[in-house]
This record gives C-alpha cells, structure tokens and sequence, in this order.
C-alpha cells in the first residue's frame, strides 16, 4: 500500500537547503580572493603549506579575512580541521 | 540634481529589462520625470519592451558620438506623462560606449531628469560597467538560484569597487534586492530557496518580490510595461517595489503561498 502511495505521489527531498549551504561555501572563498588587498591569497597559500606540514588539511581548511573593528583592520584566521589532531612529530621544512 | 539607478545583475535573463521598465513606469506614475536608457549596445531590447521599437530614430550612440542632441534621441512615452525612453544602437562596436561621451550624457540627463534608470546588460564587460559606474542607487535582480545568487554577489563587489562612487570615496552606491520569478509554493515545498535565505546570503536589503507570472510575457508580447497591469500579481509587486524604493512602507505580498482553493489546485491556476 504505501509503495503505491510513494509512486502516486513521489517524494522529492528538498534541495532548496543545499542550495544554500553550497553557495555560501562557494561565496566565503570568492569574496576573501576579491574583497581582500592581493596579498591575502598569497598568505593564505602560504599559511596553508606551513599547516600541512604540520597537521592533515584539506586544500580548503584556510580562511583568511581583513575585517575593521573599529578604526583597526583585524586580520582573521580561521583554520578548520577534520580531524582531532593527533601529535605528530613535526618535520621542520626551513 | 537627478539620481541614477542602475539595473544589474551579473547574469543573464533574470528579469533586468522587465525590471527597468516597470521600474521606470512606476516613478513616472508617482510623477518624477523619468528616463530609462539601454546600456546594451548591440541588443537593443528595452525599445520593445516598452512599446517604443517604430519610433527610434537617432540612439544612445549616435548622441555619444555628436551626430544627434540629447532631445532628438528620447523618446517621449504616449502612455506616461513624464517618462522618456532613450534607445541604445545595434552596432557591433564593442568600444562604442567612450568613457567621456557617456559621462557628458549623463551629466547631461542628471540636469533634465528626476531619476535615471540604467538597463543594464548582463555579464560584467565594458557595457554592465559602463551601466553601473555613475549610479547612486543599485537594484540587483536576483533569481532564487544557484547561479543567480552567486553573480549578483560578484556583481555588488565590483559596484563597491568599480563605481565612480567608490573611486571617488563618496557613500556607496545603495543597493536594493530585488527577487524575480519567485515560487512561494515551491519555497514552501523546500524546492527553492527563500527570501530570507538570499537575503542572508547577499546581506543585501529586499527591495520586493515578483512573484513568477505568466503576465509578464503578455507584457513584453504587446510592449506594456507590466506595471501598467493591474491584474497581474507582478504589477502589483512592482507598484510595491517602486513604492518602496521611494521609501514607503509597504508589507511584502507574495512571499508566502496562498492556499489554493480546491478547483484551482485541481485545473491550474489562471494567471
């Protein structure tokens, strides 16, 4: 009975939600290669390669933004790991 | 002192001329002497849109380059009072829109006219720059859709970098939000995103919400801004809109599904 039901009526998952999370994934990366001095996305490269040869990290882990607090530009951060980090014995790349 | 607003999107086929014309009409409805301009050289469309296409003589182009006056070129509408259409030329130069000759226009116009409207073309090229850089208020038309959203955002970073504005380091350009061919049905059935979803995204202001309308192809078939419909659900988000913009305040219809009655639901709707 309810598999007629399912093929009467069939049900979509909504997709309006991934949408959403899709584009502003998308938006967060564009608008820190755009909005920022030049400068930004090299740091951010940079800061990537250094963090690597430390933990696991996607290619996509680093954030970096120049925001204003006032009448002071903070330079944000935000580094994001899938994993607990577990110690490792760094290997010193300089 | 008239202001200019631009149309804009980044996108393609979201509504910008659809948008510019009512837009256009509506102010001029309200009484503010008004002219809309086709920034987009070489397909010209606005001229259909508003009905205007067998009365073009002399174009934006033609007056940039010293070969016709700015009054030989607009075009006065027989249905509005105080609204003007100013065509742009089907020409294939892509350069034809010189940096000096628009800025001499739209000085030209600001001293003519209370508002300015700008139609711009789609993409972010020399033409949707040209569109934008002399704008004090911007309204992006925006789809609830991926691609849409994501070009409307490219397109309110480049109005803060790339508008004569902000070379000038005045107050940014205003932008306003303007959401086209909305679903509320399919928001409700989590098929499309909402309101408060591109309007969280963008961070922009909502200007309005056109609801998806067959009435707007009826509009553009017979060259009748859609404003100019008081039947169609799109006119009236559009009077909304306009209202709106001039700053009145005014509840935001059609962002919520209306329960479809029985037989409606069962034949379609008529509209």
């Amino acid at each position: 009975m309810m598999r007629v039901f399912e093929f009467l009526f069939p049900r979509r998952p909504p997709t309006a939600a991934v949408a959403k999370e899709r584009l502003q994934l998308v938006l967060a990366h564009e608008r820190t290669g755009r909005d920022g001095p030049e400068f930004l996305q090299d740091l951010q490269k940079d800061l990537l390669r250094i963090v690597q040869t430390y933990v696991e990290a996607s290619d996509d882990a680093i954030e970096v933004r120049l925001g204003r607090n006032g009448a002071a530009s903070v330079l944000e951060i935000n580094v994001e790991l899938q994993r607990p980090v577990r110690a490792r014995r760094a290997i010193p790349i300089f | 002192m008239g202001k200019v607003i631009v149309v804009t999107s980044g996108k393609g086929g979201v509504g910008k001329t659809t948008t510019a014309a009512a837009m256009a009409t509506g102010l001029a409805l309200r009484g503010h002497k008004t002219v809309v301009i086709d920034f987009d050289v070489g397909l010209r469309n606005l001229d259909l849109v508003m009905g205007c296409e067998r009365r073009v003589v002399f174009d934006f182009i033609n007056v940039i380059n010293g070969d016709a006056k700015l009054n030989q070129a607009l075009i006065r509408d027989k249905r509005i009072d105080k609204l003007y259409v100013f065509p742009t030329s089907q020409t294939r130069d892509k350069d034809a829109l010189k940096r000096e000759g628009v800025d001499r226009v739209m000085d030209e116009l600001r001293a003519e006219f209370d508002y300015i409207v700008c139609d711009s073309p789609a993409g972010i090229e020399h033409g949707a720059l040209s569109a934008l850089y002399h704008a004090d208020q911007a309204v992006i038309v925006t789809n609830p859709e991926i691609s849409s959203v994501r070009d409307s955002d490219r397109i309110i970073g480049i109005l803060a970098s790339k508008s004569r504005r902000a070379e000038r380091n005045e107050p940014p350009v205003a932008e306003h939000l303007l959401l086209t061919r909305y679903s509320p049905e399919r928001v409700a059935r989590g098929e499309m995103l909402s309101v408060d979803d591109v309007k969280e995204i963008l961070s922009v202001r909502i200007l309005g919400i056109i609801p998806e309308s067959e009435s707007v192809l009826r509009a553009s078939n017979t060259g009748t801004p859609v404003i100019l419909d008081p039947s169609s659900p799109a006119g009236r988000a559009y009077e909304d809109a306009v209202a709106r913009f001039l700053g009145e305040q005014r509840e935001l219809r059609f962002a919520k599904a209306e329960r479809k009655r029985f037989f409606r639901a069962l034949f379609g709707r008529a509209q």
